[in-house]
């Protein structure tokens, strides 16, 4: 198990991100409304940026204007027509797609095993995963890396994908999130006749699916954006992902910046759909886990 | 046949020992009641019976069979919740349906068997319902429905009641008593309530620290309580205890005065507690009765009134018409019948007979 090498960045976004004040008219409330405003202008300041210079020519991107002067989509002819990035941009769903079911699958069944089972050495082992939350994804790059040199995994969907397999912080999560099941609905199970497994499956996954559309965007978003690891473990630009292959982009000879800017532009689509509709799944998985924490 | 029997449970959490020898046989179609204060080992005898848990020593017999060794599913017993654990994500009707999962009944048997015990519970039309849209004495009814639905030789319940308020629990009380009537069923059922108790059970269990206490109807263990724990659990208000000694074929009481036990011998200067239930402490007349004090607080509660009464020292209950109530401060003179009077061992606390 591994604390993956990408989900805490994104984790660690969304528990960040401020809650909006609800008393109106108190003194404080404007300089909390001031902060918060610049805070917000901060970070929306370089995607609008990347969204401008994404409509624009080469010749205006130095410009400071947000408005281009001439609109144009021809970068998005160009990047949609690139037959690389659409491997790229398929490359990064399907992987985020595998390490988001397989997250869903095992960090819930040892989170539901932690929780709802009592056996020798359970605390020693949460303590365990939970300790490897607190080792940066950096130190464990180098071990990752030997590791599939060592089982010729280089180079390969799996070597990018099996560092994330399951996670120290989903495990935690789900974890977490059982402990609001009661334990009356997995023994009426049992006395209905069901095994440990369909209980597992049936009855207590239902019952946290909140959760699971939590921990479904922390992971799949954490993968779409993942970009070191991925550096690392690819050679060939098929295998790239989005975030890699834009970085081509920019090192080829005539760095195309609004080419990249229009890759970028793209790949947050995905991302921006999956968090509008479960956003409040978000918010209140966030909310949950913290409360019962 | 059904007849379900335990010998000599134990059980230990740790080192804790929190049932120490528990002896029951219950007979097919009983509906037995335990009872007891909360933490006194009731949950952990119905989990072991119903194999949710496993006993330390002793045996679990259902229907003949030993069943220590089988799983729950194998022991033809169902169980009722006290939050009733159904699951929100179906409808009532496969929430009822889903105790039927494991059975080898075909769709059709399977769909009828869930009409059948709708309609028994008046649930038909809420078939198609959630859990989050039904009140709770719904949710209660399709809670019994789960269990029902698998026909089974015992069902248990756990506190199902003690999650409604008090106008909805006196109705599912009647109606699981009803139900039991129409089914038949041995019942084991499980509640802090003796009321609760009183009111359902052919035979009460009264539990304390893991040991029973009593086992008897409903009428045996309020007439005849075989200790001073059953005498004060069951009745409310509780049964008045005044500490005394033997002397002369009645009690002498602590607090003064003589009351005559007539057909009783005990040696002369025994200690003993003179057990008198509030309802059999009438007002008397001028004169006459045995106990003295004045009344301190007047608790109306309609047809009765209970009042309480400081009588040297001692608090004593007594209920009067609720019309001819006294009023607080007043003097009065109390005489007890002489039918109803309950004598305990006052070091074991153990009823004399
Ligand atoms: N799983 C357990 N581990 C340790 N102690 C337990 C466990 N279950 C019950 N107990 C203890 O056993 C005693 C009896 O509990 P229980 O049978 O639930 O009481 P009741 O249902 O009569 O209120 C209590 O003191 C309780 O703390
Ligand atoms: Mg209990």
């Amino acid at each position: 198990m591994t604390a993956g090498p990408v989900l805490k960045g994104a984790a660690d976004r969304v528990l960040a991100a401020p809650a909006a004040p609800r008393r109106k008219g108190h003194p404080g409330a404007y300089l909390r409304w001031l902060l918060l405003f610049a805070g917000g202008l901060i970070m929306v300041a370089p995607l609008v940026w990347m969204l401008s210079a994404s409509f624009k020519f080469s010749y205006e991107l130095y410009d400071l204007n947000l408005i281009p002067v001439e609109p144009t989509l021809r970068n998005y002819e160009k990047v949609l027509g690139d037959p690389r990035f659409l491997r790229w941009f398929g490359n990064s769903f399907l992987i985020a797609t595998i390490v988001t079911m397989s997250n869903l699958f095992f960090d819930s069944l040892v989170g539901y095993t932690l929780c709802k089972f009592r056996f020798p050495g359970r605390t020693l082992i949460f303590i365990a995963i939970l300790s490897t939350l607190m080792i940066p994804t950096e130190m464990l790059v180098i071990p990752w890396y030997v590791m599939s040199q060592k089982f010729g995994w280089l180079d390969s969907y799996w070597g990018i994908m099996f560092p994330g397999m399951m996670t120290a912080f989903g495990t935690f999560l789900m974890k977490q999130f059982f402990e609001s099941v009661p334990d009356d609905f997995l023994e009426a199970a049992r006395i209905d006749g069901l095994n440990e497994f369909q209980i597992w499956w049936s009855v207590a996954m239902p019952l946290v699916r909140p959760a699971l559309a939590a921990l479904a965007i922390f992971v799949f978003l954490g993968n779409w954006t993942a970009f070191l690891w991925p550096l690392i473990v690819t050679n060939s630009v098929e295998m790239y992902t989005i975030p890699v292959g834009l970085k081509t982009f920019a090192v080829e000879q005539n760095v195309d910046w609004e080419m990249v800017m229009t890759g970028a532009a793209i790949a947050t689509l995905p991302t921006l759909v999956i968090f509008l509709i479960f956003q409040r799944f978000i918010i209140r998985g966030v909310v949950m886990a913290g409360l019962k924490g | 046949m059904a007849d379900l029997a335990l010998h000599g449970l134990t059980k230990t959490f740790g080192k804790t020992k929190v049932l120490h020898g528990i002896d029951l046989a219950v007979q097919d179609g009983e509906f037995v009641v335990f009872v007891g204060p909360s933490g006194c080992g009731k949950s952990t005898t119905l989990r072991i019976i119903a194999g949710l848990e496993d006993a330390t020593a002793g045996t679990v017999e259902i229907g003949g069979r030993v069943v220590n060794n089988l799983e729950p599913k194998d022991r033809d017993i169902a169980m009722v919740f006290q939050n009733y654990a159904l699951y929100p994500h179906m409808t009532v009707r496969k929430n009822i349906g889903f105790g039927l999962r494991t059975s080898r009944l075909s769709r059709a048997e399977k769909a009828a068997r869930i009409a059948e015990v709708a309609g028994v519970l008046g649930m038909t039309d809420l078939l198609d319902r959630r859990p989050s849209q039904l009140s709770g004495g719904q949710r209660q009814r399709v809670a019994i429905g789960r269990a029902m639905v698998r026909d089974p030789k015992v069902f248990l319940f756990d506190e199902p009641l003690s999650n409604l308020d008090a106008q909805l629990r006196t109705q599912m009380r009647l109606e699981i008593k009803k139900l039991h009537k129409q089914v038949g069923t041995t019942i084991i059922f499980v509640t802090h309530d003796q009321v609760e108790a009183m009111t359902l059970a052919d035979r009460i269990v009264i539990m304390k620290d893991g040991v029973i206490q009593q086992v008897g109807t409903p009428s045996e263990v309020f007439n005849a309580p075989a200790n001073v724990f059953v005498a004060r659990f069951i009745g409310a208000p509780a049964m008045n205890l005044l500490p005394g000694s033997w002397r002369e074929g009645g009690v002498a009481l602590d607090m003064g005065g003589q009351i005559a036990l007539p057909g009783r011998q005990l040696a002369d200067g025994t200690r003993v507690d003179l057990g008198i239930r509030p309802t059999d402490l009438a007002i008397s007349a001028d004169g006459a009765g045995q106990i003295t004090g004045a009344i301190t607080l007047v608790e109306p509660l309609g047809a009765e009134s209970m009042l309480y009464i400081d009588a040297g020292g001692v608090e004593i209950i007594a209920a009067c018409p609720g019309r001819t109530a006294p009023d607080p401060g007043q003097q009065i003179r109390l005489s007890a019948d002489p039918e109803a009077l309950h004598l305990f061992d006052a070091t074991t606390g153990e009823a004399l007979r």
